[in-house]
């Protein structure tokens, strides 16, 4: 078959697309803007004061005020934030444009080990070998930095992979995939297929990347800014603090980027794949590159949360990889309620409260829960948390309509 | 409980027998000279002595040698002054006094009083016979010796290998004789290869050209490291036959290591096969992504799994052999109720909606795991029946093993029996008129609810049937299924939704590819990665598989 993408066509065609009428991306609805701040100011700004005020004086033996954030809380929420981060990636390429992709743990994990990387040479002679190499380099009896370690010396490329190598391997994935047309089911067992055989790699020791221990023993970051070297130390609680304050500001943008992708004619060609992929092929639009920019960002994303939740973490190992962690993060979205950029990250965040709960206090029940939450949100909420009080007046005002599609 | 009782006895009787059997001829004053002249701290003359016992040819000094060999060997001095060899291995206690029971040097049978009790000696009276380590070797040569006349022809061929591995030239007389009396084939041929491997040692050159040629004929593996040992030292004309020959060996073992990796890329396709066989039919078929597909194989294992355990415990052992055919048919009725239900409870809901199914299968799925975990525990494995253990050496070196090929003719049987179903019954056609247009079928006054169950439960079923199956090579675990689902989910794609004749080849296509990969690239990993690159690259050419769906649909 042929693919109907003349330039010509892809110009014209938005116009007929825009007719409906949806929020624009410079319309903020004021409920929407107070909302917004006020979670940024609860987040990023009043969170880490309380951390920072409440603070139990040095060798006091009694716990810190009442108000107090505990060092652990904040550290636990931070990592709920980078997921948050991810899930919003999630949402993009998943609520919006339809596409349920099972690597997305993958993408996470790359942006974590780029961060690992630089971490572990950071460590330097500080490790237990007191080599230049990390630990298991040493272990491993690898005498010489491998090549591709190398760059990771420096902070800046690093910063610069978190983005660029998982947004290239979702590219390299999804320039072929979405290309032969592979959509659906097809592309999520695909993916699924991806994530597993990484999941198998990264597991070997050969491939110089720790094995199955992943890397871990993290000290210290130290970047060059304007010309001045900083050291910043991980098991300070300064540090870890502004790690949390740079997870927050990091989700903020990432929000502003969906929002902005989301309600320009771009995102609504993406709901418009979602809903009915051959009518926007024939419009005119090559749906394939839609996607592929989608998948790529929404990778990139990704790369940047594991990134974010590496250093408050302290390990990166293959497990985070696997092809159910990719699948537990799908139903992050589902339970906030996917198609919305809110939900995606209140579903993160309530998903994971609920997994530190729950792992605490009745660890072995954690799965059957979870399994519940799986099916009971596909089939009783399908919008999701967001979508409930919807569904709810919607049930109330006239009687339940199952839609079938026969 | 009740059977392990029922085999200690049985046991009990076994060993009596022997002691019986063993006990009755009468000792040739010969060899009981030898066993006499153990007892002595020159190591020269044991050596001389076990060697004389190795040479006597008579069975009876197999106890002798073994408890020579495991210094429960001793001179005892009896209660009328008169010393005699004995051996001492079980403790007891006779009046509160630690004594040792005593069993005859000559057959190894317990002695007795003449009024019927056994006889037994304090530790004072008894006088250990101790060996050194070169009377040590020499004992386990003449032990092997004797396994070279052992009733099992896999013994006599495994003794004839030990002691060709010893290089012990003195046995190459009995290896002939060993060899001139065996009627079994594979025997012969291996204690000849390890005749003619001892040979190699041999002075004369013509004895040692003999022997190149022959261990050439018979493709000795073992033969390798020897040859290129003897190299370095042999004559100019030598060293060119061992050259010939070497090369010879290498060329059949590349051979053999090919034609073991066809029939392991057909093992791993028809499990691949037996796997997706299922999901062909749910996924296939019906369009539905059940993520719990790995758990009801789960389902059908743990069906194998208390079967067994049922007829451990209330059948009788001889006809035990026989609850894996039982498992079979119960696996598959496990699954497909299980299966049934999910498609009532859950997956009814959510038709036209896969991706939605994935992932409430897929909660399914993680109850499940932790459902069996939580009754059955994390380690629990299915002794296969003794007439699947074993294999069948179709070539000297290569064994097709019995449960491997059991799976590929249960494949096999499966393949035609969904077959038959699908397109030579009424029930079948029901299902494709189903498949191929719903609202149509349902006009026609086909209950397509109904049919939607049924074939979920029989996909399930056959699911289970592959949990069962898989048995015969791992554990059972609660994640069983989580190992293989991925790659069940590509040959489904790979072969084209909807069409059995795709999953068939592409099962076996990526059996025989990943199997090759793995011969290739010389790890299990890289093969499966490759293989990903390989589909991924092939769906580039052939989007929907290799046998796409024919018909006017453009959605599925």
């Amino acid at each position: 078959m042929e693919r109907p993408a003349s330039s010509e066509l892809s110009q014209r065609a938005p116009r007929a697309l825009a007719l409906s009428r949806t929020p624009r991306a410079g319309n903020y609805r004021l409920s929407e803007i107070v909302g917004v701040v006020t979670a940024v100011l609860v987040c990023v700004v009043a969170l880490p004061l309380l951390n920072a005020v409440g603070r139990p004086l040095p060798g006091a033996e009694a716990a810190g005020a009442w108000y107090w954030i505990s060092d652990v809380q904040l550290n636990l929420l931070g990592r709920y934030l980078s997921y948050a981060l991810l899930a919003l990636g999630l949402d993009l390429i998943w609520g919006y444009t339809g596409i349920l992709s099972l690597c997305h743990a993958l993408f996470f994990c790359i942006g974590g080990y780029c961060m690992g990387m630089y971490l572990s040479l950071q460590t330097g002679a500080e490790g237990v070998y007191e080599s230049s190499l990390p630990d298991f380099m040493v272990w491993n009896r690898v005498t010489e930095l491998p090549l591709f370690w190398q760059p990771f010396h420096s902070f800046w490329f690093t910063i610069a992979a978190i983005v660029i190598v998982p947004s290239l391997f979702a590219f390299l994935f999804g320039f072929l995939t979405f290309r032969s047309r592979v959509r659906g089911v097809y592309f999520a067992v695909l993916t699924q297929a991806l994530a597993y055989s990484m999941w198998l790699l990264f597991n070997r020791n050969s491939m110089n990347l720790g094995g199955t221990n992943g890397l871990t023993n993290f000290k210290k970051i130290t970047p060059t800014l304007f010309g001045h070297a900083m050291t910043f130390r991980l098991a300070e609680p300064e540090v870890q603090r502004g790690l949390y304050i740079v997870t927050g500001l990091c989700l903020v943008a990432a929000y502003l980027l969906c929002r902005w992708i989301t309600r320009t004619r771009l995102g609504r060609v993406l709901t418009a794949i979602r809903d009915n992929e051959n009518r926007v092929r024939f419009s005119g639009y090559n749906p394939a590159n839609f996607k592929l920019f989608v998948f790529v960002v929404s990778a990139a994303l990704a790369g940047v949360a594991g990134a974010l939740y590496v250093p408050q973490t302290g390990i990166i190992t293959p497990g985070k990889m696997s092809v159910a962690a990719s699948i537990d993060m799908v139903i992050w979205v589902a339970v906030g309620g996917r198609g919305t950029l809110v939900g995606a990250v209140l579903g993160a965040l309530i998903v994971n409260a609920g997994y530190s709960y729950f792992t605490t206090h009745f660890a072995a029940y954690w799965p059957y829960f979870l399994g519940l939450l799986f099916v009971a949100v596909v089939m009783l909420i399908p919008g999701g948390l967001i979508g409930l009080p919807a569904q709810i007046r919607a049930g109330l005002t006239r009687p339940r309509r199952r839609d079938q599609i026969e | 409980m009740r059977s392990s009782r029922r085999l200690s006895v049985l046991t009990v009787l076994l060993c009596l027998a022997t002691s019986a059997v063993r006990a009755q001829t009468a000792p040739p004053p010969n060899v009981l000279r030898q066993i006499d002249a153990l007892a002595t701290d020159d190591g020269a003359a044991q050596r001389a002595a076990v060697a004389a016992l190795g040479e006597s040819g008579d069975r009876n000094v197999v106890p002798t040698l073994e408890a020579l060999r495991e210094e429960s060997l001793y001179v005892w001095a009896a209660p009328g002054g008169t010393r005699r060899i004995v051996i001492a291995r079980t403790k007891t206690t006779v009046g509160g006094q630690e004594r040792y029971l005593l069993q005859d040097a000559y057959g190894g049978a317990r002695l007795h009083q003449p009024d019927g009790s056994e006889v037994s000696a304090a530790t004072d009276d008894l006088q250990e016979v101790s060996v050194d380590r070169r009377v040590r070797a020499v004992v386990q040569a003449a032990l092997e010796r004797f396994k070279l006349l052992d009733s099992d022809p896999v013994v006599r061929r495994s003794a004839a290998k030990n002691l060709a591995d010893k290089g012990d030239i003195s046995a190459l007389e009995a290896l002939e004789q060993a060899r001139a009396a065996e009627r079994d084939p594979a025997a012969r041929e291996g204690i000849d290869e390890a005749y003619n491997l001892l040979k190699l040692s041999a002075p004369a050159e013509p004895d040692k050209l003999a022997a190149i040629e022959r261990l050439g004929a018979l493709h000795s593996a073992d033969a390798v490291p020897r040859l290129e040992e003897l190299r370095k030292t042999a004559s100019p004309q030598l060293q060119a036959v061992i050259v010939t020959t070497l090369e010879r060996i290498r060329w059949w073992q590349k051979v053999n290591r090919l034609l073991y990796a066809v029939f392991s890329g057909l093992s791993l396709g028809s499990i691949l096969m037996l796997m997706s066989l299922g999901l062909a039919i749910t996924f296939g078929v019906m369009g539905v992504i059940n993520m719990a597909h790995g758990e009801l194989m789960m389902i059908g294992a743990y069906a194998t799994f208390l079967t067994q355990n049922w007829f451990l415990a209330h059948v009788s052992t001889g006809a035990f052999g026989f609850y894996f055919l039982a498992a079979i048919p119960l696996s598959f009725v496990a699954a497909g109720a299980a299966g049934f239900l999910l498609e009532r409870g859950v997956i009814r809901f959510l038709y036209g909606r896969p991706l939605e199914t994935l992932l409430a299968t897929w909660g399914v799925s993680l109850i499940l795991i932790q459902a069996a975990r939580f009754w059955f525990g994390d380690l629990t494995a299915v002794v296969a029946p003794s007439w699947l253990s074993g294999g069948i050496e179709v070539i000297t070196g290569v064994q097709l093993p019995y449960n491997r090929l059991f799976i590929i003719a249960f494949t096999m049987v499966c393949v035609a029996g969904v077959y038959l179903l699908l397109l030579r019954s009424s029930a079948g056609l029901r299902i494709r008129a189903v498949m191929q247009n719903r609202p149509m079928s349902a006009a026609m006054g086909i209950a397509t609810n109904r049919v939607d169950a049924w074939t979920f439960a029989l996909g399930s079923g056959l699911a289970g049937m592959a949990g069962c199956a898989l048995t015969l090579i791992g554990n059972v675990e609660p994640d069983l299924g989580q190992n293989y689902i991925v790659d069940a989910f590509i040959v489904v794609v790979t072969g084209g939704v909807g069409k059995l004749a795709g999953t068939v080849t592409a099962a076996l296509g990526i059996g025989w590819l990943n199997t090759f990969l793995e011969l290739v690239t010389d790890s299990a990993v890289m093969g499966k990665v490759l293989i990903l690159a390989f589909v991924i690259l092939f769906l580039q050419r052939r989007p929907s598989g290799l046998f796409p769906p024919t018909g006017r649909a453009v959605e599925y």
